[in-house]
């Protein structure tokens, strides 16, 4: 019984989504006495108009790709990880510790052993409320949320305590040494002769971060433990019947999960900061789960919804720039991209499936 | 009214779920004060005619008439305004509320329920002498058993002044003195005027109680009957549109030695339940020993220790080795790799991952087979071969693996659950309700492949909680009741009485029953 095709679901519903989002934006925009028509072209021109905008819209892209498939992977195991916010910030603080303790010869190293660095320390990170979860029963939803205030303490004691240097008055790591600081986009492409906007942050993570996105999708839908997960997303009981271990699916699903989470650092501290700073994550974390949403917790969906959001954050700090419109109307924004594409889908949905019946059956 | 006029009538119902027709076409008129039956098998369309007559959905075309009245019948409300109530095969009862409370939920009166519950209490009684119907209105749904829960039901219906009364599937979880019961109470409605619409896919029941008949196959309505004048063989052909062979045809068993032995097994459950209370059985290579018993009597325990799914203390054998009943060994995976298969009681929960793909399912289990996999990826293309040779085997209908489990019929996806669990060639095969929801014709092909698989030397341990088919496809039957073995019966040598009166927990007729049942 399929009420309408599947591209409308997986393309026209979220469009809907999307525009009714959009339309709702301009009407608050119109309420505090700002044109959206020229709000709309200003995001669209200082985000996608340049290489220079690309250059951050694919910046905050390639964070968003990471917290996203965290939260899509975990999805699929029908657990619900808002704690990528403290596992990307565990991997910044294993992205730091990589660089800073070790002398490095080329770049390439560096990533290879600041991306194991990240991975682990977001991986551990997510493991305990896995833990909590598959042996004790605490909801993960609750701990994982807590886990994220506790990230924001420890690291906090970390950076004053620990990492800040002799003399400095920031609570901030040392800078990492030269040898560990990534090629940037603009490198890449003018290296081979295209010309791309320079000083934009956009790096090589934006690689391992689409590189991620296949990775993720021979998991989910090629291997046995993705069938596995996906089993035990679907019906714990079948999972229990078909001999899967929950406890087993829980927390090595939460540790790739917190692991991507945890990737995201390379992009930001390695890649941008290039040192660890509080606060780096920025609500990436949780972006990743409107992203997850949006994408239908697909590879392909969380990287196009991800762009997308890339979009509105560069789009809306270029409207912070150029006119009166506040920043944190970005934020408002995005809770509607949410609010319609995650909690009223519904809304939608029934609608287009009842057009689409009436059409098959006029076809009929 | 006119003595005439029907207490309800359906003209030209028809219903679509996309490109699926669920009704097609469907008249029926059922006099007042008569109980009629309606049968078919499974996905024939007889839950969404109900549904369509109680507000539930709204039918594409088509008219209800109500005492001859054309009636609009939006939602459930109107159906009740319109004297209409439904019993549901799964209770909707508030299970730590009374019985009173749960009969006034919904129809309360004013803003203090003090006058509603006095009120109620008043029917209740009434209703009670009226009808045989008697229960405890200060106890709580959770310490009544089913056969109490059902008549709770019953009452909701009528303090909501119900003239019409349809019942959904009503002995599926009954014994068989309850059910009698039951049907007493149904008449007792009738003789009062009442009109009684009885849903079943169970012949001796339309042939026991009701008056008139229509049997409904994939949508429409194939006839209307008067059922004294029609039988059970000619009934299951109109539902199934062939002949069918009601009875199974198996020659005597051959048993080998002994394959499963269980010695004392106790079960407890997370609330400190004891739900088998030592039970010990065992079953022959080439034999099928029948569990018979009424649901919830620990005989889903018993099949979830022996599939991994639930620890247990006592003992149990396979081929003469001790299986692990608590430690690292006592999963499923382990049982399977033990020669243990299993088909579970509740295939669409357990059996099958409902949005997976049919291709997917035949797998599940059995996905750390070396022949479905390479290194860490799943051979998709092994496991799509194996499920299409599976397909044609086992004759499932649409035969098409690519498509989601859940957009098979019940009978399908059976199949393809006992294609899996078959195949393994399993030294003991676990069979819990094999033909639960499932239609007529695919009834008769599952219980040849289970005595196939008998005769090919294979233990069989078979849980039904229809009696008719522990009678028919078993060798021996052992009959559970609170989670004990009453004792153990040859098919030929009892019936269904006898059995019935075991699975209420009395041993013999000289016996008290051990608990009140009626």
């Amino acid at each position: 019984m399929q009420a309408m095709p599947k591209w409308a679901d997986i393309v026209l519903i979220p469009l809907i989504n999307l525009l009714l989002a959009f339309l709702i934006s301009g009407l608050v925009i119109l309420a505090i006495g700002e044109d959206p028509v020229e709000a709309v072209s200003l995001m669209i021109d200082g985000a996608l108009g340049s290489s220079y905008g690309w250059g951050f819209t694919l910046y905050y892209a390639t964070n968003f790709i990471f917290t996203g498939l965290a939260v899509a992977v975990a999805f699929h195991a029908a657990l619900f990880n808002i704690g990528g916010e403290g596992q990307a910030a565990l991997g910044g603080l294993g992205v730091a510790l990589v660089c800073l303790m070790l002398p490095w010869p080329h770049w390439t190293i560096a990533l290879v052993a600041a991306s194991f660095g990240a991975a682990l320390f977001g991986a551990l990170w997510a493991i305990v409320p896995a833990y909590l979860q598959a042996k004790r029963g605490s909801h993960i939803v609750i701990t994982t949320i807590m886990f994220n205030f506790i990230a924001a303490s420890l690291l906090n004691y970390v950076l004053v305590n620990l990492l800040r240097p002799a003399g400095q008055m920031d609570p901030a790591s040392a800078k990492f040494p030269e040898p560990t600081h990534l090629p940037t986009i603009s490198d890449i492409l003018n290296g081979i002769g295209i010309p791309f906007a320079e000083r934009t942050p956009a790096n090589v993570t934006l690689i391992i971060a689409l590189l991620a996105c296949v990775a993720v999708y021979f998991l989910i839908w090629r291997t046995r433990f993705g069938y596995q997960l996906r089993a035990f997303g679907k019906s714990e009981q079948a999972a229990q019947y078909a001999g899967i271990s929950s406890v087993k699916i829980i927390m090595i699903t939460m540790a790739i999960s917190g692991g991507l989470a945890g990737l995201m650092a390379i992009n930001n501290v390695m890649g941008e900061a290039e040192r660890l700073v509080l606060n780096s994550v920025e609500g990436a974390g949780f972006i990743g789960i409107a992203v997850a949403l949006m994408g239908r917790s697909h590879p392909f969906g969380v990287l196009l919804a991800s762009i997308l959001f890339g979009f509105l954050y560069q789009g809306g700090a270029e409207l912070a720039l150029w006119t009166s419109i506040p920043r944190d109307l970005v934020i408002v924004i995005q809770a509607l991209v949410i609010l319609f594409t995650g909690a009223l889908d519904g809304m939608v949905r029934a609608p287009v499936e009842r057009m689409f019946l009436s059409f098959k059956k006029r076809e009929g | 009214m006119t003595d005439t006029a029907p207490a309800i009538e359906l003209k030209g119902i028809s219903k679509a779920f996309g490109p699926v027709q669920a009704n097609k076409d469907i008249s029926i008129r059922v006099m007042p004060g008569t109980i009629h039956g309606i049968i078919g098998e499974n996905g024939a369309g007889k839950s969404t005619l109900m549904s369509i007559l109680y507000g539930f959905y709204k039918a594409d075309k088509g008219d209800v008439f109500i005492a001859g009245k054309k009636t609009a019948i939006p939602d459930s409300q109107a159906a009740i305004a319109a004297g209409i109530g439904m019993v549901f095969q799964h209770f909707k009862l508030v299970e730590n509320f009374t019985v009173l409370e749960n009969v006034v939920l919904g129809a309360e009166e004013g803003m203090r329920l003090s006058t509603s519950l006095g009120k109620a209490r008043k029917e209740l009684t009434r209703l009670a002498a009226d009808y045989e119907l008697n229960v405890d209105p200060d106890a709580r749904i959770e310490s009544i058993g089913v056969g109490m829960q059902q008549r709770v039901e019953i009452l909701k219906a009528l303090y909501r002044k119900a003239d019409i009364l349809i019942l959904d599937e009503p002995t599926g979880v009954l014994t068989p003195a309850e059910a009698d019961h039951l049907f007493r109470i149904l008449e007792g409605l009738k003789a009062q005027g009442k009109t009684i619409i009885l849903i079943t896919h169970k012949l001796r029941e339309i042939m026991e109680v009701t008056d008139t008949v229509s049997v409904m196959r994939r949508g429409e309505m194939t006839a209307t009957v008067k059922t004294s004048e029609t039988s059970p063989q000619e009934l299951a052909e109109l539902m199934v549109g062939r002949k069918v062979l009601l009875r199974v045809d198996k020659v005597p068993a051959q048993p080998g030695k002994t394959i499963l032995d269980v010695r004392n097994l106790e079960v407890t459950d997370d609330k400190g339940v004891k739900r088998l209370k030592g039970v010990s059985l065992n079953v022959r290579a080439g034999e099928i020993l029948g569990i018979a018993g009424v649901a919830g009597n620990g005989q889903s325990e018993l099949l979830d220790v022996l599939g991994g799914i639930q620890t247990a203390t006592g003992e149990i054998e396979v081929n003469g080795q001790p299986l692990d009943l608590t430690g690292k060994l006592s999963d499923a995976r382990s049982r399977r790799e033990r020669g243990i298969a299993h088909v579970p009681e509740d295939r669409q929960r357990s059996g099958l991952i409902m949005d997976f793909k049919a291709w997917e399912n035949v797998a599940f289990g059995y996905h750390h087979d070396d022949r479905f996999n390479t290194g860490a990826l799943m051979d998709q293309g092994a496991i799509k071969e194996d499920a299409a040779g599976k397909f044609d085997r086992f004759d499932v209908r649409p035969n098409n693996p690519a498509l989601e489990a859940k957009s098979f019929s019940g009978g399908n996806q059976q199949k393809i659950v006992l294609a899996r669990e078959i195949e393994r060639n399993p030294d003991l095969l676990l069979v819990g309700q094999p033909t639960r929801g499932v239609d007529i014709g695919a009834i008769e092909f599952i219980h040849q492949r289970i005595v196939e698989l008998r005769d090919a030397g294979k233990a069989i341990l078979l849980v039904s909680v229809e009696l008719e088919e522990i009678l028919s496809l078993s060798d021996r039957i052992a009959v559970i009741f609170d989670g004990q073995i009453m004792g153990e019966r040859l098919p030929h040598e009892t019936d269904e009485k006898e059995l019935g009166l075991m699975m209420a927990g009395m041993t013999g007729a000289s016996q008290a029953p051990a608990e009140e049942i009626a």
